[in-house]
Order: structure tokens, then C-alpha cells, then sequence
């Protein structure tokens, strides 16, 4: 039995690319295919999972699909009771948003409040047809009416209990932890 | 950061994250919705004690682009001209609620009173002192340089290396010493050139090197020229015999405007006097970017009053990041 004072692994690198490859065939059948999709990630960790699932797109479907980042800082509602956020850098891919599905990535989902701000941000970028929501680990504590599409594993968790997401790209290793 | 008084003690790191934050805002400004929410409900009071038509329009568009209720309040007409004092006009905008206060003021230091004085909680931002300091208008050119420098790639960089001339009314000049300050501590090498009646006396604790001849200085090949306007206002004796002599000596004109490297960039802080320190061919070539500090002035002011508002004002309160 592990302590519950130390991380436990929930997640390890096989168990995170199973997970990405079956979201990103998730995606393709219910958009039918890969045409009009565009991969936004919200910073940092989000990114990353949207740039591994652009690629397990393209290489699935043969197509390449356009993936960039959407920082939502600007647009979150908690910004003056938190010490002051860097932003991070928004990059819509070229072909913009307007028509097309977006698909939102982000690493956890817990009170649904980044996902709020990410659809404000939005909003001032352009009209996507549809906008989906693919998160690695739902973790629950939902405080608005937001639910994900795809979903890479859900992990029940108590409200004060902390979950982790490492990538290789931004902390070397893959794997997602839960401690209390 | 709780103020934006000068850049004289503007940590390295500090003018970073505003130049890096102000390009986020810069990227927000290409878009159909300019406005951002992040600002709503914060009120921001423009207090003018001096005319200033540029910088006071960049500080309101940089906070209406934010959603932060603007008020105006300009020396003119109002209660100053009928003898309040500072304080007295303080405790007021305390009172109504403001929640960063842009001050321009006659005086060098009245920013620095207002912040320390205890009569507001306001984050203060100094828009230009007497002849101390004009922290923004140094930041916005910085930023300048490292756009025209790195272009897209221009995150996280600092000046080391980049040769930079300031030529002008040095004397008089807050632009001057605040870009001497934020230069030095971005890395950049700084050389003011003026005739020597607009040179301040003692000047051992600059971190610049000193020209008289601005030929000189040219063939020296600097990344930026940066001309100040010659503040006609604030010359009460006389630095130099005639316009046209300080024009022919000390402005760039077309002849000189071509002695420049190829790549360099000349710089004015505005409002130009045409004819004067710089030539209508200097100004409008397409190495001179005046437009462009004027617009990327609205993002470095994003960028301050962001850092200065969006966060918990009280400083304690470091929650872990909720998702």
C-alpha cells in the first residue's frame, strides 16, 4: 500500500499515447474525418497534447491537420485573486478559425473554468462551426455546465488532492500523478 | 509589481516580462475583437497635470483595449486650477475608487510622492515627471528596437550588443533618461550626442558614452538613432544660438539619414518638430519608426496596466493554480 501523503502514479507513458491515439480516432470519427479540424491546446501542457494529437491525426488520416495554442489568461475569471499571470503566446494556425471544428486539448479537467475562458477567447478570435473539448484527465469538481468530448481517462478525486500531468516535451517524462 | 515609476530600478528580469507580456497584447491588436475582458470593473484614472495629447490617448486606448473604465482628468479646468493640492486631488480619485492612477506632473518625483504618500492604494503609473523619468515611452521603444530586431522571435531577449545613439536635448529630457536606465539594463550600449550646453553637468553615474558631433556619432554605425524633440517649452535661456544652426548640426537630415548602416533605425519619441532635429525624409523613410512606436505604445501599456491590475493587489495570496 502506498502512503497517502506520497504521488501514486495513475497514469504511465503507454497508458498517456494509448489514450492520445484513441481520442485522436475518437475525433476523426465523429468529425467524419480529418477535413475542417484545427487542434487549439491551452498553455502550456495543453499544447503539447495538441500538438502529439495533430500528429496522431495526420499520420491516422493521412492529412495534415492544423494545431496551435489559445492562451486564455486574459480571459479567465479568477485573475484578482491569484499573484499576477504571465500570459502566454496565442497562435492561430493560417487558416483561422471561422467554419471550421475547433478541437480545444488541455491536460486536466476540473472546474471547467479555464474551458469557460478558452470559449470567451474564442469567441474574439473567430466563429467556429463547432468546438469540442479533449482532455487527458477528467478529474471531476465540475463548478459550470462544461463536459469534455473526449476523454483519456476519468480519475475520481477529492477536491483537495492534486493532479499532476508531466510530458516529456515540458518536464522529461511522461506520466500523471495524484497526491493528497 | 505594484508601480510603474521608473526604470531606473526596473529589474532586468521585470522589463522582460513587460516587453513579453506587451507582445501577447501586440498579438491580440491584429485581431477583429481588439478588447480584451481581463480589466472589467478596474477604473483607471488618466491625471494630467501637464498637456499631453499621445501619451494620454495611448494610456486610454491601452485601457479601454483592457475593458477598465477610463476617467480623463486633466489640470485644465478642473479643481487644480482653483489651488487643490496633490494630496487633496489623491484622497479624491481615492474616494472614487480608482484603481491605478497614470500621472503625468510637472514636477520630477510627483509619481513616486503619490505611490509612497499613503493617501491612495492605487497602482501608480508615472507618465512622464518633470525631467526625472518617462518609464513607458522606454519601454516602447525597447520594444521597438527588439521588434524590429527579432521580429516574431523577439521573446524573452534583451538588447546585449545593440548600439544605441540618443541625440538631442539630453538636459531636459525624461525620454533620454529613462531609455539610458532601460538600455543599460537590457544590455545595450548607449551613446547620447548634443551640443554641450544640453548635456547635463555631472554625469558620472550614466551609463553612456558622450559625442558632440553627431557625424561622428553616425560614422560610429549605430543599431538605432533616437532623436528628441527639442522641448522649445523648456528653453528659458539659450542653449544654442539659432534653430538653424542646431538643425545644420545636430538634426538628421537626408545627407545624414544615408550615412546611416544599412538596417539601422531612426527613432523619435514625438511630437516631431519637422525641420528642426529631424528631416521630413528622415521621418517618413522606411527606416524611421515613428508609427510603429505609436502602436506598439498601446501594447507596452497594456502590458504595464495588465501587471499592475489583473493580479491580487494584496501580494499574499499565492493559491496553486485552479483549473
Amino acid at each position: 500500500m502506498t502512503s497517502t501523503e506520497s504521488p501514486r502514479t495513475v497514469m504511465h507513458a503507454a497508458d498517456i499515447a494509448r489514450a492520445l491515439t484513441r481520442i485522436s480516432h475518437e475525433i476523426l470519427e465523429s468529425n467524419k474525418g480529418p477535413d475542417d479540424l484545427v487542434v487549439l491546446g491551452i498553455p502550456t501542457r495543453g499544447v503539447t497534447l495538441a500538438e502529439r494529437v495533430g500528429g496522431l491525426l495526420a499520420e491516422i488520416s493521412g492529412t495534415p491537420v492544423p494545431v496551435g495554442a489559445l492562451d486564455v489568461t486574459m480571459y479567465r475569471d479568477d485573475l484578482h485573486r491569484n499573484p499576477t499571470r504571465t500570459p502566454h503566446p496565442t497562435e492561430i494556425p493560417a487558416g483561422g478559425i471561422d467554419g471550421k471544428t475547433v478541437v480545444l486539448v488541455d491536460d486536466v479537467l476540473f472546474s471547467g473554468r479555464s474551458i469557460r475562458a478558452a470559449l470567451d477567447a474564442l469567441n474574439d478570435i473567430g466563429r467556429p462551426a463547432a468546438v469540442r473539448l479533449a482532455i487527458l484527465v477528467d478529474r471531476g469538481h465540475r463548478e459550470l455546465p462544461i463536459r469534455p468530448d473526449f476523454v483519456g481517462k476519468n480519475l475520481p478525486s477529492a477536491r483537495a488532492e492534486r493532479v499532476n500531468v508531466r510530458l516529456i516535451e515540458n518536464d522529461g517524462v511522461d506520466e500523471v500523478t495524484i497526491e493528497s | 509589481m505594484r508601480h510603474l515609476l521608473d526604470t531606473k530600478h526596473l529589474s532586468r528580469e521585470d522589463a522582460l516580462r513587460i516587453l513579453d507580456v506587451a507582445e501577447d497584447m501586440r498579438d491580440t491588436q491584429s485581431r477583429e475583437v481588439k478588447k480584451l475582458p481581463t480589466l472589467r470593473g478596474k477604473t483607471v484614472v488618466n491625471l494630467f497635470f501637464e498637456d499631453s495629447t499621445r501619451t494620454r490617448i495611448s494610456f486610454e486606448a491601452a485601457a479601454k483595449r483592457l475593458s477598465a473604465d477610463v476617467i480623463n482628468f486633466s489640470a485644465k479646468g478642473s479643481s487644480v486650477s482653483k489651488g487643490e493640492s496633490l494630496q487633496d486631488t489623491a484622497q479624491t480619485l481615492q474616494a472614487m475608487g480608482a484603481d491605478a492612477v497614470v500621472i503625468r506632473h510637472g514636477a520630477s518625483g510627483a509619481p513616486q510622492t503619490l505611490a509612497t504618500s499613503g493617501w491612495i492604494t492605487a497602482g501608480v503609473v508615472n507618465a512622464g515627471d518633470g525631467t526625472h523619468e518617462h518609464p513607458t515611452q522606454a519601454l516602447l521603444d525597447a520594444f521597438t528596437i527588439r521588434r524590429r530586431r527579432f521580429g516574431d522571435d523577439s521573446r524573452g531577449r534583451d538588447l546585449a550588443g545593440v548600439r544605441v545613439a540618443i541625440v538631442g536635448d539630453i538636459l531636459h529630457s525624461r525620454v533620454a533618461r529613462s531609455n539610458v536606465w532601460l538600455l543599460h539594463t537590457l544590455g545595450a550600449d548607449v551613446t547620447i550626442v548634443a551640443p554641450p550646453t544640453l548635456i547635463p553637468q555631472d554625469l558620472s553615474a550614466w551609463p553612456v558614452q558622450v559625442a558632440y558631433d553627431l557625424d561622428d556619432a553616425i560614422a560610429a554605425a549605430p543599431d538605432a538613432i533616437m532623436m528628441l524633440r527639442i522641448q522649445l517649452e523648456r528653453m528659458n535661456a539659450a542653449y544654442f544660438p539659432t534653430e538653424r544652426e542646431y538643425s545644420r548640426r545636430w538634426g538628421l537630415d537626408a545627407t545624414r539619414l544615408r550615412a546611416l548602416p544599412e538596417g539601422s533605425i531612426v527613432m523619435h519619441p514625438g511630437p516631431m518638430n519637422r525641420g528642426l532635429e529631424i528631416s521630413a525624409d528622415a521621418a517618413d523613410s522606411p527606416q524611421s519608426t515613428v508609427l510603429e512606436q505609436v502602436a506598439n505604445g498601446v501594447s507596452v501599456r497594456m502590458a504595464a496596466l495588465y501587471l499592475l491590475l489583473a493580479g491580487d493587489r494584496s501580494d499574499t495570496n499565492a493559491q496553486e493554480d485552479a483549473r
